[in-house]
């Protein structure tokens, strides 16, 4: 089973529904206690919106080291991803914005090329995690042709169009921060930051969802949900 | 002689904002862009998009008022309008790049005669490059104007032959509002419709790095002046 709970009882008194399927979790740190050294992580956020402060906060807890890190921003000051920086655990960052200010502990660590940085833009980012969900084997764009970030990339005119090959991204493991989330995971967000977490939760062998509050089943409408619970496999409240 | 009046930041952003028609929905870059959506005309309604998922952007968030999860692109607590929708990024990036945005307004560091756009790094090596979602804006959005300083901080033109920096696109800037002139890229390069009453073509000229024609319907640019506490960016 992907996800670690099966059977446990949830409190069903509202609905009365009990299921056999529970994605809940009690703490982030046993939500990602199974993450391994050199771990491709997908985080979603743009900016701290859509940030998994406490799914970050326990892999940094852990300890997991090599991480090549999927993410929009490299964090501000020294929390979330900043922090998980700032400790040493990150060998390489695929990212389409590292440079927000207050971004300092990145900054840093690019200067004294202790990191290494891979730069998508925000589009292809997105479209590259979005190939992986849905089984994509590569897709031609036109971002970035003629510029520097298109370099060795395979051209091809298409309908008169120079485009670029973009190749899929995945991850091993995925962390969603969102608003609700029942217990199949299936998940809805607040506002602006849903941003990368919907596709991130698809792209990765294993999405942990972190959010305000953990429902019983039945409570969002089927009509409402955002993220299908198929994406998600384990879900924790912050 | 009296010293040249330059148009402000927030004039060159009023001066683009009068070119917006009804219905158009809009993407804004950081810089004098935002300015812009303070400056819709009374007569017409547009809608702003910003590229982490929202249709109807409204006005900043007044202190007390913040949703700490509703920002914009550049992360200020922003505020929806009535019919206003949130979306993940994927969508957000489809809208942009399947040219489904009427127009984007973006800052720039240089723009070429041929409208090729520099506008995302300085390829300085003590800071990392970040291009966001700039490129993917330029490649898709029906129209691309450009709003910024004719020149830099050192006087330096920033409308030139060919960009000196790293390329955003090729061939994607169709207008141009600077503090002295708005410019329209031709096929013949760089024509100015409108520049500052009190600027001889020769000067402007002379502050441009690629050769200037004057439009037959050349009018001079003029923007009243604005009200300071309308400036509630």
């Amino acid at each position: 089973m992907r996800f670690r709970a099966p059977g446990r009882l949830f409190d069903c008194q509202k609905y009365g529904v009990f299921s056999l399927i529970n994605k809940k979790l009690e703490s982030a740190y046993e939500a990602v206690v199974d993450i391994d050294d050199g771990a491709t992580v997908l985080v979603s956020g743009f900016g701290d919106p859509g940030m998994p402060f406490g799914l970050v906060d326990a892999l940094i807890e852990k300890g997991v080291k090599e991480i090549t890190l999927v993410t929009n921003n490299t964090g501000t000051g020294y929390k979330g991803i900043a922090a998980l920086l700032q400790a040493g655990l990150v060998k390489k960052v695929i990212c389409c914005y590292p440079r927000r200010v207050g971004s300092v502990v990145f900054e840093e660590l690019y200067r004294k090329n202790k990191v290494e940085l891979e730069l998508v833009p925000h589009g292809t980012l997105c479209e590259r995690l979005r190939a992986g969900v849905a089984g994509i084997e590569g897709f031609y764009t036109p971002t970035s042709v003629g510029t520097n970030l298109a370099e060795g990339k395979e051209l091809r005119v298409i309908n008169g169009r120079q485009c670029v090959l973009e190749l899929p991204l995945k991850g091993e493991f995925a962390f969603i921060r969102a608003h609700k989330a029942d217990i199949w995971g299936n998940v809805i967000y607040e506002a602006s930051a849903r941003n990368m977490g919907p596709v991130m939760a698809g792209a990765a062998k294993i999405s942990i969802c972190e959010v305000d509050e953990i429902v019983e089943l039945g409570e969002l409408s089927p009509e409402q949900i955002v993220t299908p619970g198929i994406y998600i496999d384990r879900v924790v409240e912050a | 002689m009296s010293k040249l009046q330059k148009l402000s930041r927030e004039k060159i952003a009023w001066r683009a904002a009068q070119e917006f028609k009804n219905g158009m929905v809009i993407n804004l870059g950081v810089g004098i862009p935002t300015y812009a959506s303070i400056f819709v005309p009374k007569d017409k309604e547009v809608i702003f998009q910003s590229e982490n998922g929202i249709l109807g952007v409204g006005p900043l968030a007044k202190d007390g008022e913040e949703n700490l999860n509703l920002v914009n692109a550049s992360q200020q607590k922003v505020t929806t309008v009535k019919g206003a929708c949130f979306f993940d990024c994927v969508e957000s990036f489809a809208m942009l790049r399947g040219g489904h945005i009427d127009l984007a307004m973006l800052g720039a560091f240089e723009v070429s005669q041929k409208g090729d756009l520099a506008n995302w790094t300085l390829e300085r090596t003590d800071v990392p490059p970040a291009v966001g979602g700039v490129m993917d804006i330029v490649a898709g959005a029906k129209e691309i104007w450009v709003l910024m300083e004719h020149c830099t901080k050192d006087g330096l033109p920033r409308l030139v032959e060919q960009c000196s920096y790293a390329l955003t696109a090729q061939s994607v800037v169709k207008r141009i509002f600077t503090d002295l002139a708005v410019l329209r890229v031709t096929e013949e390069g760089f024509l100015v419709e409108e520049s500052l009453a009190d600027l001889d073509f020769d000067t402007l000229q002379a502050k441009t790095g690629a050769v200037l024609r004057k439009s037959p319907h050349w009018k001079p640019l003029e923007v009243p002046d604005i009200k300071q506490d309308n400036l509630q960016v």
